[in-house]
């Protein structure tokens, strides 16, 4: 995949180089020069198209950004002259201290509850489909076919069928309303271990050869070799199941009841059934919610796109 | 020797299952069983405060049949699907656009991501704020564009008029896929194209738009159908998060969706008997689908 890439942008190269050789080309004969020119004109235009298109897509987060920096009673004001729905009269940074602050709502606790559960299930997850990755596409074991038939099966089954059993056995258990309820589910994945499985298939198999007869155990194969050799694929999955846990609503939903308990997605809903009319702090506190992943994406983009191309579909 | 290899192969077999047992139980204990599980509750009527399920048989399923609620949020899954559509044409019209020798490819391909990666409870809430009727982004925008054109303009009560709610989910759906992972998708596969088809067009001198339906469009199919059918998927699965927020499923149900139903039915008014019969029957529309896919993908679909 990477290779592929690099290849591309190479290809990439060589047709810039063309460009201006084909422009030359372009100057000696009168209609293809017309061509060039209408090329040019069509690029520009395609440019102004997409820049419209961006700032449409952009407009949303910026009203954002505005609104969570308004004082509360200028929310309503400030709509008569239009670029006050963009700037407003005063900038109110207070409204982020104030999220923090919150008598009724604990939002700290939501943060802190959301990075607790977040990481613990994408640590739990990546190593737990890793292993089973590894048995899977390289150790040979009765049934092995035959239970990875039942894992590419169950993959295909929505998530809310299994939901009511898991709730009604954590309930049998005593575990509603849990940190074990909210992550303990979320740690298996058929999915991570699916993806693995492909990537380490890829992998070339003579260093593990030249491990074995130098009688390394698999562990120390799986540990020293397969781990570091798999970093892309590994960080993919680990950002996107980061994100997945990161925004899940509908499982913490279902799961938690003490809001001192709550993740970010539900202490949100939560804020906005006590904080209806709150704007600015709404809006302060959503922007609290996206940045992380903001942050993890502008950094890690590479990753997405890899990802995406990798997998071909979201995680 | 031969003994060496069976003490090989039982060591290999121990190394494999120690590997697999976390995620094998895992799997067990949250998957595999509770489907099992799930499907004996869908015979079943339990509101899990008493003691015991009964068995109803097909009860449950002879409701839902009759059950016009169920029936009406179907209609509105696939209502906001109409979503995927037009998503879908944008993701392909900026993919081609991109494709292009453009300066500022990168944050072009960045900004377009941003509501994709941004998804989740954060976003829902702005966009109810941006549909509030009064000082809302849109209906403000559509007054000061009045003022401007010196007319008198009021925007749609949005979320809370049962004609706009709908079409309301859908700009906000496609905001937020259109520039997402089918882009990206669609991209990848544009970069696929061998170069030589589009030559040999034009030196039968095919215009753009006949080298789009001649080459791109046909060498592109599988990845409209790859798309098409997992946006399908994930269609009649969607519709939790957004509604949650930003309309509880109101005005008067009109953006109530399957998943939905069977959050209310199951944690709401704990009828998990009803509740497994419903996600059971989601279960076979997508079963359905994934047949549609495994059938056709690759065979029928041009593919180099």
């Amino acid at each position: 995949m990477v290779q592929s890439f690099i290849q591309s942008e190479k290809m990439k190269k060589e047709k810039m180089v063309l460009v201006p050789l084909s422009q030359v080309m372009a100057m000696a004969v009168g209609t293809k020069r017309r061509f060039a020119w209408k090329g040019k004109i069509r690029l520009f235009l395609l440019t102004v198209l997409l820049t419209l298109g961006a700032i449409s897509m952009a407009a949303p987060f910026l009203w954002m950004v505005s609104t969570s920096l308004r004082d509360a009673g200028q929310v309503f004001m400030d709509n008569k002259v239009w670029w006050r729905e963009w700037v407003p009269t005063s900038f109110v940074w207070q409204n982020y201290v104030k999220i923090w602050q919150m008598k009724s709502v604990p939002f700290a606790m939501f943060y802190l509850n959301s990075l607790l559960a977040s990481v613990c299930i994408t640590f739990g997850q990546v190593a737990t489909s890793a292993m089973a990755a590894y048995a899977f596409a390289r150790l040979t074991f009765p049934g092995r076919d035959q239970l990875f038939f039942g894992y590419l099966a169950t993959m295909m089954i929505p998530g809310t069928v299994t939901m009511i059993p898991v709730f009604i056995l954590l309930r049998a258990l005593g575990w509603i309303d849990s940190y074990k309820a909210l992550i303990l589910p979320g740690i298996f994945s058929a999915y991570g271990t699916f993806m693995l499985r492909q990537f380490f298939l890829t992998l070339p198999k003579e260093l593990e050869d030249a491990a074995k007869i130098d009688g390394c155990s698999y562990r120390r194969i799986f540990w020293n070799i397969i781990l570091p050799l798999s970093k892309p694929a590994l960080a993919t999955l680990t950002t996107f199941t980061f994100m997945g846990s990161w925004t899940s609503l509908m499982w913490p939903l279902i799961v938690l009841n003490t809001h001192t308990k709550y993740t970010l997605p539900v202490g949100l809903a939560y804020l906005q059934g006590v904080h209806n009319t709150d704007w600015t702090l709404l809006m302060a506190a959503a922007m609290m919610m996206i940045l992380p992943i903001l942050v993890v994406f502008l950094f890690n983009q590479r990753f997405f796109v890899e990802g995406i191309k990798l997998t071909g579909i979201k995680g | 020797m031969k003994n060496g290899m069976m003490k090989d192969k039982t060591k290999e077999m121990i190394a494999a299952y120690a590997f697999l047992t976390p995620n094998l139980l895992g799997f067990l204990v949250f998957t595999s069983i509770p489907v099992l599980v799930s499907l004996g509750l869908s015979f079943m009527k339990w509101d899990l405060l008493s003691e015991k399920a009964e068995f109803v048989g097909l009860k449950n399923f002879i409701d839902l049949a009759k059950d016009p609620f169920f029936w009406k949020y179907c209609w509105n899954t696939v209502y906001l699907m109409a979503a995927i559509p037009i998503s879908m044409a944008g993701s392909l019209l900026l993919a081609l656009a991109l494709n292009q020798k453009l300066k500022g490819k990168l944050f072009f391909r960045t900004v377009y991501f941003l509501p994709t990666i941004c998804s989740g409870v954060a976003i829902f809430m702005l966009w109810r704020l941006m549909y509030n009727p009064n000082f809302g982004f849109f209906n403000v925008m559509i007054s000061n564009f009045g003022d401007l054109i010196g007319l008198k303009l009021t925007g749609p009560n949005w979320l809370t008029d049962e004609a706009w709610a709908k079409p309301a989910f859908i700009i906000m759906s496609v905001w937020q896929s259109v520039g997402g992972y089918n882009m990206i998708l669609y991209l990848a596969a544009l970069q696929g194209v061998p170069r030589d088809l589009y030559d040999a067009a034009e030196v039968d001198g095919a215009t753009s738009w006949q080298k789009f339906w001649a080459v791109t469009w046909p060498q592109i199919s599988p990845t409209t159908f790859f798309i098409a059918i997992m946006s399908l998927i994930g269609g009649f699965q969607a519709g939790f998060d957004l509604a949650y927020i930003m309309t509880g499923g109101g005005p008067n149900g009109s953006t109530m969706t399957i998943i939905y139903y069977i959050f209310d039915n199951a944690f709401n008014w704990y009828h998990m008997g009803y509740a497994a019969a419903i996600s059971w029957v989601l279960f076979l529309i997508i079963f359905v689908i994934t047949l549609l896919k495994w059938r056709f993908y690759g065979s029928s679909i041009h593919y180099t």
